[in-house]
């Protein structure tokens, strides 16, 4: 395939990055879908809607994230590298938001948007709970009532940030259908929208669903990598040679990688959760163990049986648990510009435990899983290599898991 | 020859019944849908059972677990088609689900089997016209209807584009919202489908949230067809392999109240 001029033109004009994305909603949902499109191109324009969103990241989400020489980390790698191998490993510490993740950078746009379209009600799916903490975050902030699904299965093993949600006014309602996770608590929210058309506002937490979210969400998240390569540039001098993040739905990754695509000379690398392993059924890697499907709103890589019928995945973390991904990772995986790859429960395990007692941050088990990659790839590189990992999100919400898969009561 | 066009044209409106395939099992379905036959259904809705039924309310969803419980796959779905065909050579059948299992093995692929087993229609209902590439020529090419949704929030502007392409009936889906649960008022279905006709040719079938006789009377007065899903998937529901003796009646009262409905209604 020929490299298109650039990487950074997708999606087109009906949503489609390459043959994924597209608005495959009910015909109820289509005109609000229409609407938001439209109403995002007039705020795309406005530089009022731009400054405020730039404001409200820096002074309310505390942006810009600190870029942070991971040098224990690197050291530690180093130990097991092959001589002159090991490349420096540096943090995009986007777990410092407020609220804890990546994920408030989205929830501020869209509030912002909901808020334009004059929609009086909020609603938005969650699986660990981080965008339900962030979408009853700004909610609160901005004063508009809140509904966030989440899986019955999720509300169990992510009770903290169910009691959060609930100290920031948010309304939790459990989710029983299906296998009671994730992707149940996105259809519990295309219910609730379609039969709430008028007042309702989805917030969608990753960078899916139909056109234009993963497009916006894209957008919103890419503070993430725009401020990565200005501080990368000003701290050493040129551009990084390696990006790391982890995709579940792949929010994250893309806010990373979407300013540096039009960069030759950076290598891309997501890292989806291989579960129990990619051999069984237990992962949740749709770009491994997947095919090209439509759900949610979007055509993507999805795990599904030879009918179609959508399999239930499976990681340690909550986050990663989604059998689909964005459809731009898709995209990006099918010409060949991102890298794809997976770490296991076990390797996030360690993973985390290694960022712990080397740098004295207790991660998400998302990133954990970008860190478990890195644990591979740095030990490869030149040591004057330079890797980037987007730690995406803290892992304070998860040391119950950590504790119970590492056998400790507490 | 598609089945559709002589199903709207009896002089009554039509009576559309819903049944989701392989609930409780797939052995139990075509004796279910006999009984929708005998009682007086004009044309059947097969629906296809699908892991994520997000456009549905509980009845439905509940179906699609049973169904996909009872291990019902896209094969069986073709083969209940395949059964009723024979069975029932003029009857049109419609299948009704989610564009993932429709397009698993491509397009092409689900067209072809489905006019292979007799099937006349198919509503997919996260295909919007503006995906329609994704499924629609295909079905086209095999000589299946199509069938496109209008909604309350399809205004005047966007008519025009859900009704390029569509054919053999329009369903006009009478409330925003999921299946089964709320009921709309009969004056906002008669200004909806007034507003239709003036638009389109193609007959308009009105559901969601349809269950009695009088609801169907009421709106067989205006449109050409009336579909009726949730209440027969809960008698399904509450009967599981009884199902067809209770589904009988059932439809009968329906098909009852929209021969009368049809001395109301301006031809």
């Amino acid at each position: 395939m020929n490299a298109p001029n650039s990487f950074r033109t997708q999606p087109d004009e009906r949503g489609h990055f390459g043959a994924f994305g597209g608005r495959y909603v009910a015909e109820t949902l289509m005109p609000l879908i229409l609407d938001l499109d439209s109403e995002y191109r007039r705020a795309k324009a406005d530089p009022a809607f731009r400054a405020e969103f730039d404001d409200l990241l820096e002074h309310y989400v505390g942006r810009p994230s600190p870029l942070y020489h991971a040098e224990r980390l690197t050291a530690a790698l180093r130990e097991s590298a092959p001589e002159g191998m090991g490349a420096e490993v540096w943090f995009k510490r986007d777990e410092l938001n407020h609220t804890g993740a990546h994920k408030i950078n989205n929830c501020i746009g869209q509030i912002l948007l909901a808020i334009r379209m004059g929609k009086t009600r909020i609603i938005a799916e969650t699986g660990a709970g981080q965008h339900g903490v962030a979408t009853a975050a700004v909610c609160a902030r901005f004063g508009l009532p809140c509904v966030i699904y989440m899986g019955a299965k999720d509300v169990e093993r992510q009770q903290p940030n169910v009691f959060r949600m609930k100290l920031l006014g948010a309304e939790v309602r459990p989710v029983t259908s299906g296998a009671a996770t994730l992707s149940d608590a996105m259809n519990e929210g295309l219910r609730d929208w379609v039969a709430n058309v008028h007042d309702t506002f989805y917030i969608i937490g990753t960078a899916a669903g139909p056109h234009p979210y993963p497009e916006l969400v894209r957008d919103f998240q890419s503070v993430i990598g725009r401020e990565a390569r200005a501080q990368m540039v000003a701290r050493t001098g040129r551009l990084p040679d390696l990006l790391v993040a982890a995709i579940g739905g792949g929010s994250n990754a893309i806010g990373l990688f979407h300013p540096f695509l039009d960069d030759p000379e950076v290598a891309m690398l997501g890292v989806e959760a291989a579960g129990h392993g990619l051999g069984g059924s237990e992962h949740a890697a749709s770009l491994a163990g997947g095919f090209p499907g439509v759900l949610h709103g979007n055509k993507t890589y999805l795990l599904q049986d030879e009918d179609g019928q959508i399999a239930e995945g499976h990681s340690i973390s909550a986050g990663l648990d989604y059998p689909g991904i964005g459809p731009e990772h898709a995209w990006l995986r099918d010409i060949g510009r991102v890298e794809y790859d997976s770490a296991t429960d076990a390797e996030a395990l360690d993973a985390f435990q290694l960022l712990c007692r080397t740098e004295g941050i207790i991660p998400a088990l998302e990133p954990s899983h970008a860190i478990a990659a890195v644990t591979r790839r740095a030990r490869n590189m030149p040591r004057d290599a330079r890797i980037l990992v987007n730690l995406c999100g803290r892992g304070d919400k998860d040391i119950f898991t950590v504790a119970s898969a590492l056998g400790v009561a507490i | 020859m598609n089945r559709l066009p002589a199903a709207f044209a009896k002089g009554r409106p039509a009576l559309v019944a819903f049944v989701t395939a392989g609930d409780p099992t797939p052995d139990a379905t075509p004796a279910i849908l006999d009984a929708l036959v005998a009682g007086g259904a004009d044309v059947i809705e097969l629906g296809m059972p699908f892991t994520d039924p997000m456009a549905d309310g509980p009845a439905i969803q509940a179906a699609n677990v049973r169904s996909l419980a009872a291990g019902t796959r896209t094969a069986d779905i073709l083969e209940i088609a395949r059964g009723f065909r024979a069975r029932h050579a003029d009857v049109p059948l419609v299948l009704m689900g989610y564009a993932n299992p429709m397009l698993r093995r491509g397009p092409e692929w689900f067209a072809a089997a489905a006019a292979d087993a007799g099937v006349d229609g198919v509503i997919c209902v996260d295909v919007p016209p503006e995906e329609d590439d994704a499924l629609g020529p295909a079905l086209r090419a095999f000589g299946i209807a199509p069938i496109r949704l209008a909604t309350p929030t399809t205004d005047a502007a966007r008519l025009p584009q859900v009704l390029d392409g569509a054919s053999g009936f329009l369903y006009y889906v009478s409330v925003a919202g999921i299946t089964g649960l709320q009921q709309a008022a009969q004056a906002s279905i008669d200004a909806a489908v007034s507003r239709l006709k003036a638009a389109t040719a193609l007959p308009i079938a009105v559901g969601f949230g349809v269950r009695t006789p009088e609801q169907a009377a009421a709106i067989g007065a205006v449109a050409d067809g009336v579909v009726v899903g949730s209440a027969i998937v809960e008698i399904v529901a509450a009967h599981g392999t009884d199902a067809p003796s209770a589904v009988l009646p059932y439809i009968q009262s329906l098909a009852v109240a929209l021969t009368t409905a049809r001395k109301g209604m301006k031809q």
